[in-house]
């Protein structure tokens, strides 16, 4: 009976690491969505290059001496977040911005050749091959029956946690808080509107992606240390499960993308733990289908109201 | 010598191949209420848009405060003392009525913003009781108020107003009308659209009527309203 605890303890564990990536990657689909209607097939990429980024800080850092794991947490993280913002707000301008306000496929499909762009970058650039990099913060707590089921909560787990959870805060400060911010939400509901207020619609837009691209950084470089091993199609698998967490909580809704992110990591950890890991992409996208059935909306979206 | 703040110059404008505006030509001068009258889809809405830049005029040029700013970006058009408070309002309703006026003052330094904002709670003393409310769940009236208020915190030199009493129950319009009055007193330049000719050439000091996108009429508000013509067609005889 303690051991059933134990083991469902663990795999919430398991359920809110991978959630709080979905939720960070969730967040620029949805921000990117919200404000344009388009879908950033190329977002998984990002969250790829943003795991690089911070491998080759951290490996540099090594190289320099540099030994302790918040100095090279912390660089790693400055680093990854200031490039792949740029990366964000580049990949609007040169892929997006010329084709938009036309057919919404054509968006679509600059998308996908984007993703497939960046994908190749990477893979010429620092090959196709794995590449490992030892724990940076090793250690944890323990606790269970020490003669069966032992969950552990390792230190790097913690960091996770406290680090998604501060992003979030300050992402949703800077939303509600400040004038830039604001900007973002008042294009998402009317960008005509916002840009007849004299607000330059065009900047609000790249920084929307600039803003995701940050968030999905700091999933990049968390989870590239958390397990250690990335090659150049990480992003992609990954970018779908968070593009389906943003669906789940509602897509266009922020608070919905951190939601969503989370429910389909305990989904997903929760199967693995009791069913068998081979089933975890079954059913998150099984609860994509079932979402899109009965509340196309997602849990936290809103119908979209047609203007009259 | 007053001055003349907004010029339309021989300006046409069209939306694919539908020809909206043809050939308009008018002025608004410093301190002016001035109405643009005409039917449903007469044109007046692409009028006010064509000076905002959205769309672009086809021909003609268009000049503010002596400038042309035919051509320009809409953002850029709006940051320089123009504000609109547009068709349907447009409020944006997920938002609180204090961020909806933040987003109206972007451009506004900070004593302005604050002296701007006791002036619209003056005009509007519901809004500061709403101010943190939202705006998609406030009455058609109060969100009326939020798109006039957003309008004013960038302080504008020329207000441009269209159809503010659309949807309106009378004593809510008259307010609006009452409001518009103050705002002429404060030296404020309007050019107001309205299909309420009654009312709206009551107000103003001079009236343009337009009629399939050309101007057929231009005279003072009160010659206006007494006109034959204009009687038959806007004020039900």
């Amino acid at each position: 009976m303690a051991d059933q605890f134990y083991l469902f303890i663990q795999q919430l564990f398991n359920g809110f690491t991978l959630g709080s990536a979905y939720a960070l990657i969730a967040i620029g689909y949805t921000m990117v969505y919200g404000i344009i209607g388009m879908i950033n097939f190329a977002h998984g990429e990002v969250y790829m290059i943003s795991s690089y980024i911070g491998f080759i800080v951290i490996a540099a850092l090594m190289m320099m001496g540099v030994d302790s794991a918040f100095l090279l947490i912390t660089g790693a993280m400055i680093v990854a977040i200031t490039l792949t913002s740029v990366y964000g707000f580049s990949i609007e301008r040169v892929a997006y911005r010329p084709v938009r306000g036309q057919n919404r496929l054509i968006a679509l499909i600059s998308a996908i050749g984007m993703s497939i762009f960046l994908q190749n970058y990477v893979r010429v650039g620092q090959s196709s091959r794995d590449i490992a990099m030892p724990p940076l913060v090793e250690g944890g707590w323990t606790f269970g029956n020490p003669d069966g089921f032992e969950a552990t909560l390792t230190y790097m787990r913690v960091v996770i946690w406290v680090i998604t959870i501060a992003a979030m805060i300050a992402l949703t400060l800077f939303v509600t808080r400040t004038k830039m911010g604001r900007a973002c939400r008042a294009c998402s509901e009317d960008l005509g509107m916002t840009n007849l207020l004299g607000i330059n619609t065009n900047f609000i837009i790249a920084l929307t992606f600039a803003i995701g691209a940050a968030m999905a950084a700091v999933a990049g470089v968390l989870l590239g240390t958390f397990y250690g091993v990335i090659n150049p199609y990480v992003g992609f698998i990954l970018g779908l499960k968070a593009f389906t967490a943003a669906v789940l909580g509602g897509i266009g809704s922020i608070p919905g993308a951190m939601l969503g992110g989370m429910l389909l990591g305990i989904a997903e950890a929760m199967t693995a733990g009791y069913l068998s890991a081979e089933y975890k992409d079954v059913v998150s996208f099984g609860l994509l289908i079932l979402v899109l059935l009965f509340r196309p909306y997602g849990i936290l979206g809103k119908p979209e109201v047609e203007k009259v | 010598m007053t001055q003349t703040v907004l010029k339309f110059e021989n300006v046409s404008t069209a939306y694919g191949k539908v020809q909206a505006l043809e050939d308009v030509s008018l002025e608004v001068n410093e301190g002016e209420i001035v109405t643009l009258i005409g039917a449903n889809g007469a044109g007046k809405t692409t009028l006010l848009m064509s000076l905002c830049g959205d769309p672009q005029p086809q021909k003609g040029k268009v000049f503010y405060d002596g400038e042309e700013i035919t051509g320009k970006p809409t953002s850029e058009i709006m940051r320089n003392g123009i504000a609109i408070v547009p068709e349907g309002r447009r409020i944006f309703s997920r938002m609180t009525v204090e961020e909806n006026l933040n987003m109206g003052g972007f451009f506004t330094s900070k004593e302005d913003y604050d002296e701007a904002l006791k002036y619209v709670f003056r005009l509007f003393p519901r809004l500061e009781e709403r101010f943190d409310q939202r705006g998609g769940t406030m009455s058609g009236g109060e969100q009326q108020m939020v798109a006039i208020a957003r309008a004013l915190m960038s302080k504008p030199n020329l207000l441009l107003l269209d159809e503010p009493s659309l949807g309106l129950a009378p004593i809510v319009i008259q307010q609006i009308f009452e409001v518009i009055e103050q705002l002429r007193a404060q030296g404020m330049t309007i050019f107001l659209v309205e299909q309420n000719a009654n009312q709206a050439l009551k107000l103003a000091d001079r009236g343009y009527v337009l009629e399939n996108g050309k101007i057929v009429m231009h005279d003072s508000g009160d010659n206006l309203l007494v006109n034959e013509d204009v009687r038959k067609a806007y004020l039900g005889g």
